[in-house]
């Protein structure tokens, strides 16, 4: 009993870890950094999710046996929305010029600077407390009587599962999307072929943005609100996207997969406090074994 | 580097367990002289900076940006967790402070110590120097330039980087090391991550790649981080303190934000190096 909920619990991060790897993984390819700002990211989601809460007329009638209803649904249109905003200014206002410069650890520094103003403005305007969406009792259900899940946690798994299976035909089929690909292979010989640049940078951002507020929003369904919630997660993150082969959307979903199954059967091997290095030792292990990942992607291509 | 906090981390705690006074429930407690337990404790930074350069400077930069953010993480669990050694969320308290005894008060020791401080700085600026302009030195440069072109000249760069990065990485081991001796105690709270972001902000602003950059910038980040603090002490009503942290923190992200932007060499970028055969 006790193996099967770790094993479920582990599942249930993991699909958080992921949904945030998608959209990290896909700018890292895309744009050509590790941007470590993007867990700030959903930090910000969570938070903007809370505060338009506020306005969407907090709980009112959760859709049973789901801890929320439509207004936190709303509030999540309106945070991704805000994390889109946010990210395409920050692209306009600092990464785009430094991008450009011949220094390829600029545009990285420059995303620690960024990192730390978001995480800093949100403990500024929310504050430093611990928060819930709704602070209503959920029952968790009891599968087959070999474990215990939240149907929140359900629904999670749910979402990561449809927003991975459109996300591969956009990217298969679409023609933005077969030009995100193009990019992220070489991005001069796309500008020869015609592909547009600036609307591929774009859509990078704001389908990476806004799958990143939805991760804070679905974490903040399961976990308290802190603001430094985005930080913890940064390297599961990295550990996930790079595991699964940059640029890679179902290597980020089982790399997310794995690195929450780590963690959370981490605790028969070492004790919890470690919990946080998991992530890292993984990382260290993927790096040192299959530097492309474990499906052994080409350098920077979308798959 | 994000995890050089790591290392300054290593160098104060393995200063701190060297020197400190043996207590049954620790593992540590050597007891040994203050410089001896120093050396110890810059050994220990290299010997961490070893294994850890040796795993990860085979990767690209970015890569290698997020694992020393790891290594950070990792030590800091460690500070936090492992009790026995490192005396857990508490800390190492009560380690005696080099010669305090000789003086009559905090002052007299705290200018003591500065002088100190200020000796090892002197020192290490000019053995940098010394090391900068010597062949190996110029090796170093060219690495950094690029690494293609080194390669090509028959130089291994992977050799040459982890030599640097073990340097660098002891370096910090030593300011660690100083740190103990002069507050007399060390705890986890002493190596969060800002710390690795203001040494960051430091080399940006200063210029990196120059030993004086990397001075002026630590003295200038680290008056404006002073003065800040004491605005937001003055100013900022009590209750909200932990905002005026905040602003602290935002004020070095703006800053090496700003300075990529619109300084990108830093107040001292480096001098362009020709060659004497290129009129």
């Amino acid at each position: 009993m006790m193996l099967f909920q770790v094993l479920a619990d582990g599942i249930l991060t993991g699909s958080i870890i992921a949904l945030g790897a998608i959209g990290l993984t896909l700018t890292m390819s895309v744009l050509h950094f590790p941007n470590f700002a993007h867990a700030e990211l959903i930090t910000f989601g969570a938070d903007i999710a809370l505060a338009a809460l506020g306005l969407t007329g907090a709980f009112t009638g959760p859709l049973a046996p789901l801890s929320f209803g439509l207004p936190l649904v709303l509030a999540g249109l309106v945070a991704m929305a805000a994390a889109v905003v946010l990210a395409l200014l920050v692209d306009r206002l600092v990464y785009r010029k430094l991008r450009a410069r011949a220094k390829k650890m600029s545009v990285v520094f420059g995303s620690f600077g960024v990192s730390l103003l978001v995480r800093m403005s949100i403990l500024m305007i929310f504050g430093g407390a611990a928060t819930y969406y709704s602070t209503a009792l959920q029952r968790a259900v009891s599968v087959g009587g070999l474990f215990r899940v939240m149907p929140d946690q359900v629904f999670t798994l749910g979402v990561t599962v449809i927003i991975v299976i459109g996300l591969h035909l956009f990217l298969k089929h679409a023609r933005l999307g077969l030009a995100m690909r193009a990019y992220a292979e070489n991005p001069q010989l796309a500008g020869v072929y015609g592909c547009d640049s600036e609307r591929v940078l774009r859509w990078t951002w704001i389908i990476g943005a806004a799958l990143a507020a939805l991760a804070g929003v679905l974490y903040g369904l399961t976990v308290q609100i802190r603001p430094e919630i985005g930080f913890q997660l940064l390297l599961p993150l990295f550990a996930a996207a790079i595991m699964g082969g940059v640029g890679n959307v179902y290597g980020a979903v089982l790399g997310g997969l794995i690195v929450g199954l780590a963690e959370s059967l981490s605790i028969y091997v070492i004790p919890p406090g470690y919990k946080m290095a998991v992530p890292f030792l993984l990382l260290l292990l993927i790096l040192y074994l299959r530097p492309t990942g474990l499906f052994g992607a080409a350098k920077g291509a979308v798959k | 580097m994000p995890g050089g906090v790591a290392f300054y981390a290593i160098g104060a705690y393995g200063t701190a367990i060297l020197m400190g006074p043996a207590r049954p429930e620790l593992i540590g407690g050597f007891g040994l002289p203050f410089p001896v337990a120093l050396i110890g404790g810059m050994a220990a930074a290299a010997f961490g900076a070893l294994i850890v350069g040796l795993a990860a400077l085979r990767l690209r930069d970015d890569y290698l940006a997020i694992a020393t953010f790891g290594i950070a993480i990792s030590v800091q669990l460690v500070a936090l967790n492992f009790d026995r050694l490192t005396g857990g969320a508490q800390g190492l308290i009560g380690l005696p402070r080099p010669l305090f005894r000789l003086f009559d008060g905090p002052n007299g020791f705290n200018l003591f110590y500065l002088g100190v401080v200020a000796c090892m700085a002197a020192l290490v600026y000019v053995a940098l120097q010394v090391a900068l302009a010597s062949p190996w030195g110029r090796l170093l440069k060219a690495v950094r330039k690029d690494e293609t072109a080194a390669a090509s000249l028959g130089k291994n760069p992977t050799m040459v980087r982890l030599q640097a990065f073990v340097l660098g990485c002891t370096l910090m081991g030593l300011a660690g090391g100083l740190y103990v001796g002069f507050i007399g105690f060390v705890s986890p709270l002493d190596f969060l991550p800002i710390l690795t972001f203001q040494i960051w902000a430091m080399l940006i602003v200063g210029g990196s790649g120059t030993t004086r950059g990397a001075f002026i910038g630590a003295f200038a980040v680290w008056g404006l981080w002073s003065a800040s603090g004491l605005a937001v002490s003055r100013l900022v009503p009590a209750e909200l303190q932990s905002q005026g942290g905040a602003i602290q923190v935002m004020l070095i992200g703006l800053l090496i934000v700003l300075t990529l932007l619109f300084r990108p060499r830093g107040l001292i970028g480096e001098s362009e190096t020709v060659s004497r055969h290129v009129d």
